[in-house]
């Protein structure tokens, strides 16, 4: 077994750590501290943090990835594809990726969703539903949801007792009365709830994703489920790492465009005056397909398929973040130019501060508010970015799970009769949950953020 | 004379909280009724509920308001849309937003004219220009096309005036009307307030904070302090015998107090010679420049150690820049400034560092003056660490910033507070504090009082007399303001247009004005009426 480190897994460490970092800087800093203890303390802004941490723990399953050697997987059946490199979530669901249908199938479904032909022993000519290959018939579905259930529940109870634990030691029946009654100074009580929900309804498609197509398949029998989970990494990589390059450019060209001025200014407007009257799908499209190129002239660059469309999704992070720079720079430059003539900056200036201090202590901050609530704005726009541009084929690599992949095949699916609905569904609420989930979560922290805000 | 509005036991709360407490007055006929009070005291609270506009989270909890013994609290709202505008018109503190950008004056006269008479298009042209004419605009009917970015403040007021006065109204509540103009225009449309008034009996409600301009235009005057009217009394009364305490205290702040001042011979601080500052007008590709707007064209002046130097202007007189110009914020076209003998306007950025110590400033606007996103110890903090003064470890210049809140009167503990936390005054000490701390031998004062209360204005004033005695600091003191001049200056320039047009004492300036434009100020300006000895 070896660990292997793909481009966009590096990034998403580098992140994870910088995370950490941020986080232990902001514990040491008792302002600071108490501010995001205010953010924390409505319960919309708590369960959409652990929701966001539940796509981020799967995030973070999915961005290991390792090659499993050959002896560890003698006793499997089909020794040759363990060879490929896998991720952590891949092993999870290792029985999703083996048990794989001929075609659509239904949610829970025990046959096919089409009729087929077929041929009898008797040489009568049928139209039938050709049962499922991977599911059993002889289980009970309410009996195994029921013990499904019960084991959730019994894991996040344990969970939580075990976090309760860890944060008040020992007068922990205390506290539990407190929780249940919603007294504690945090909202522990939706917290728990919220991660209890979660836990219980992934163990619950786990557990019987054994047993059934939880979600269905898609059109060559795939598992619509494991399809989802994997689209996580591809969705939340976009809309963060894409962010994350785009900010700095922002920032730097915002704000010294409206600080110095000048030739400095004149420069920086034409420049994303130029990009932003590009279209900005065709500039998209065109940084792809030359990449395409590239990337078909140095086959030498990746070795397997898996590199190949991570190394296409890396390109695509990047060509997106240099397109989307201009709309937040503009409103940086504004700003800037607002902040640059009030008097606390005067009075900076009156004291000799340096230019790069005065950007560090007096702008910036005074800017975080526009920076968080466009960080999140484009979060959910990039996110929902990827599925235009999939739909256009230029998206990320076809052999990648990806929501926008899956909405961009249901684009037939939903033309046949009977429709097929249950990929363009999982899709629709797996991405629709993130989004919101972000959303509410930056609403409450823009609130809390802004001093003008407070009473 | 028969009262045309009566409020009685009128009382609004928020939330529980009572705003105005059972306060009650009556206007009548053809009467200038002035309510005075601080920022805060409830006075456009109940300009507001006059005219039925209170925001909805403030109710009306009891008590009414009559219009000629009409109750306005019992009408249906489309009763009172035809009272709004046509019994009782209003107008507001600020033209610049009151008007609308996109119409054209005479469109915007005309339209409530129509809305309300139901006139003949020709007529109300006619009509529009006819209260042009009165509010005295000149030109009335070219400027029938013109778009409000075209006209001065004043004259913007006066188009408000027009639009208040279109539908003959029987009441005119003038909230703080003239506090945004300078003072020569302030006393035009004083006086034409006053003409308007005599020549239509029109009954006005005068709201404003400044006794100054209640001395000149007001019948009758009611002092409204936290919600409660604590003395109404005829203006004349009002002036000579004041009775409550509050109002005895606000009449002393207003008047100040001419605090004796040494006149002992001291060397020059500062000196200005020469100073033009001219700022190009940059247009087209690559900003080439087109002109130059002449904002300090000239001017010499001098500061000795320990003195206060008082710089009155109009706005636009070029007075912030010559402060900027100091400070070497603004590059200089000319001309030298000349600290303790050394010539800031030949340093370059390294070597002006020392001179940013000595040479401090303290701004006009105390809620733009600190950066919200810092604490107040961190924005004391700054200077020290930026320019080196003082010790480098963190707790002992937390020891220096303790000091320094002290001295300027506010408490220890708000040293990890951020500014939102703080009232306008104690924002002003906070900007003071800051200025201190760098020890600086001279501070620029950018009308540090324009914007705060009259008992504020004198705690602060106060204040910077009290650092001066004590450690001999020198001011450059900016103001519009008159009537502070006397109170904290030793001597005073008067600038019109980028240049000096009188210098020199306080007394000889304010009392014997050669120039004319200083002269026209100074009659411009609003006085109290001196108290009658007893």
């Amino acid at each position: 077994m070896i660990f292997v480190m793909l481009w966009t897994d590096i990034l998403v460490w580098v992140l994870v750590a910088t995370i950490l970092f941020l986080g232990w800087r902001v514990s040491r800093s008792e302002q600071v501290k108490k501010q995001w203890h205010t953010v924390f303390k409505s319960s919309i802004a708590m369960a959409s943090a652990i929701v966001l941490a539940f796509y981020l723990f799967f995030t973070l399953l999915d961005s290991v990835h390792l090659r499993l050697s050959l002896e560890s997987t003698k006793t499997s059946t089909k020794q040759v594809q363990y060879s490929e490199i896998v991720s952590l979530l891949d092993l999870i669901l290792r029985h999703n990726i083996e048990s794989t249908e001929r075609t659509y199938s239904a949610p829970f479904a025990l046959s096919e969703y089409t009729k087929s032909i077929v041929v009898d022993a008797k040489g009568v000519t049928q139209q039938v539903h050709i049962p499922l290959k991977h599911v059993s018939t002889n289980s009970d579905i309410v009996v195994e949801s029921i013990k499904a259930i019960v084991l959730g529940m019994g894991l996040s109870i344990l969970l939580i007792v075990l976090h309760l634990f860890g944060r008040v030691g020992s007068g922990i029946k205390d506290t539990l009365a407190l929780v249940v009654q919603g007294k504690t100074e945090l909202p522990w009580r939706t917290a728990y709830v919220t991660f209890t929900v979660l836990v219980t309804t992934f163990t619950w498609f786990y557990l019987l994703s054994f047993d059934y197509h939880v979600l269905g398949t898609d059109k060559v029998g795939g598992d619509v489920l494991y399809q989802s989970l994997k689209s996580i990494r591809t969705g939340v990589l976009i809309g963060i790492l894409t962010t994350l390059i785009m900010l700095p450019v922002a920032i730097i060209l915002g704000v010294s465009a409206g600080l110095f001025g000048g030739w400095v200014d004149d420069v920086i407007q034409y420049l994303y005056t130029t990009l932003s009257s590009i279209p900005g799908v065709l500039l998209i499209a065109a940084g792809v397909l030359s990449m395409q190129v590239m990337m078909s002239n140095n086959p030498t660059w990746f070795e397997s398929t898996i590199e190949r469309s991570d190394l296409r999704l890396l390109f695509l992070i990047l060509i997106l973040g240099i397109t989307s720079w201009t709309g937040l720079c503009r409103l940086l430059r504004a700003e800037t130019l607002k902040i640059s003539q009030i008097e606390y900056v005067t009075a900076a200036k009156a004291f000799g501060v340096s230019k790069l201090t005065i950007i560090r202590r007096h702008i910036i901050p005074n800017l975080m508010h526009i920076i968080l609530i466009s960080v999140v704005l484009d979060f959910s726009g990039l996110v929902l970015a990827e599925a235009v541009l999939s739909y256009v084929g230029v998206g990320v690599d076809p052999t990648m799970h990806s929501w926008g992949n899956m909405i961009n095949q249901a684009r037939l699916e939903m033309a046949r009769e009977p429709m097929v609905w249950w990929s363009l569904f999982s899709a629709f609420i797996f991405m629709f949950i993130l989004v919101l989930a972000a959303n509410l979560l930056s609403d409450r922290v823009q609130k809390v953020l802004d001093p003008r805000n407070k009473s | 004379m028969s009262s045309i509005l009566s409020v009685e036991q009128l009382t609004l709360s928020i939330e529980g909280n009572a705003l105005l407490k059972a306060i009650s007055f009556e206007i009548q006929e053809g009467e200038v009724f002035a309510l005075v009070g601080e920022s805060g005291s409830g006075k456009s609270l109940t300009s507001l509920a006059i005219m039925r506009l209170l925001p909805e989270v403030i109710s009306v909890s009891s008590g009414d308001i009559k219009l000629k013994n009409k109750s306005l609290f019992s009408l249906p709202e489309y009763e009172m849309q035809k009272i709004r505008g046509k019994s009782i018109a209003m107008i507001f503190q600020e033209p610049m937003s009151a008007l609308n950008p996109v119409m054209t004056i005479g469109e915007q006269v005309a339209e409530v004219i129509k809305i309300h008479l139901g006139l003949k298009k020709e007529a109300v042209k006619q009509k529009v220009i006819s209260l042009f004419e009165e509010v005295a605009l000149k030109d009335p009917e070219e400027r029938y096309t013109w778009y409000p970015h075209q006209l001065s403040g004043g004259q913007k007021q006066r188009v408000m005036i027009a639009i208040a006065l279109a539908c003959e109204p029987d009441l005119l509540i003038a909230d703080e009307p003239t506090t945004a103009l300078d003072v020569t225009i302030q006393a035009q449309v004083l006086k034409l307030l006053k003409t308007i008034q005599s020549k239509r009996k029109l009954s006005i409600l005068f709201i404003t904070h400044d006794l100054a301009v209640v001395s000149q235009i007001a019948d009758r005057v009611a002092v409204l302090r936290e919600g409660i009217i604590v003395e109404e009394a005829n203006c004349k009364d009002f002036f000579n015998s004041p009775q409550h305490t509050y109002t005895q205290s606000l009449l002393k702040d207003a008047r100040g107090i001419q605090i004796k001042r040494n006149n002992v011979e001291t060397q020059s601080l500062l000196e200005v010679k020469n100073l033009k500052v001219h700022f190009p007008i940059k247009k087209g590709f690559f900003q080439r420049t087109v002109g130059y707007v002449n904002a300090v064209d000239g001017v010499n002046f001098s500061i000795p150690k320990g003195k206060t130097l008082a710089l009155v202007g109009e706005s636009g007189s070029g007075k912030s820049t010559i402060g900027q110009a100091i400070l070497s914020l603004v590059p200089l076209t000319e001309g030298e400034v000349v600290f303790d003998g050394i010539n800031l306007s030949t340093l370059n950025a390294s070597k002006l560092k020392p001179y940013r110590q000595k040479i401090q400033v303290i701004f006009q606007d105390p809620f733009s003056a600190l950066n919200p996103r810092m604490t107040i110890g961190e924005i004391i903090r700054e200077g020290m660490v930026s320019l080196g003064v003082g010790p480098k470890k963190k707790t002992l210049q937390d020891d220096i910033i303790r000091e320094l809140l002290l001295k300027v009167d506010l408490d220890v503990e708000h040293m990890h507070r951020y500014p939102h936390e703080f009232s306008g005054g104690q924002r002003q000490r906070i900007g003071i504090a800051r200025a201190l701390a760098v020890n600086p031998e001279l501070i620029i004062c950018d009308e540090p009082t324009s914007a705060l209360d009259v008992s504020v204005r004198t705690q602060i004033l106060n204040l910077l007399q009290k650092l001066q005695q004590e450690s001999g600091v020198s001011y450059l003191f900016i103001t519009h303001d008159l009537s502070i001049v006397p109170v904290i200056a030793d001597e005073v320039a008067v600038m019109k247009e980028g240049k000096i047009v009188e210098q020199g004492s306080v007394v000889s300036v304010m009392e014997n004005p050669k120039h004319a434009y200083t002269q026209r100020l100074l009659k411009a300006a609003p006085k109290l009426p001196t108290k009658l000895p007893r």
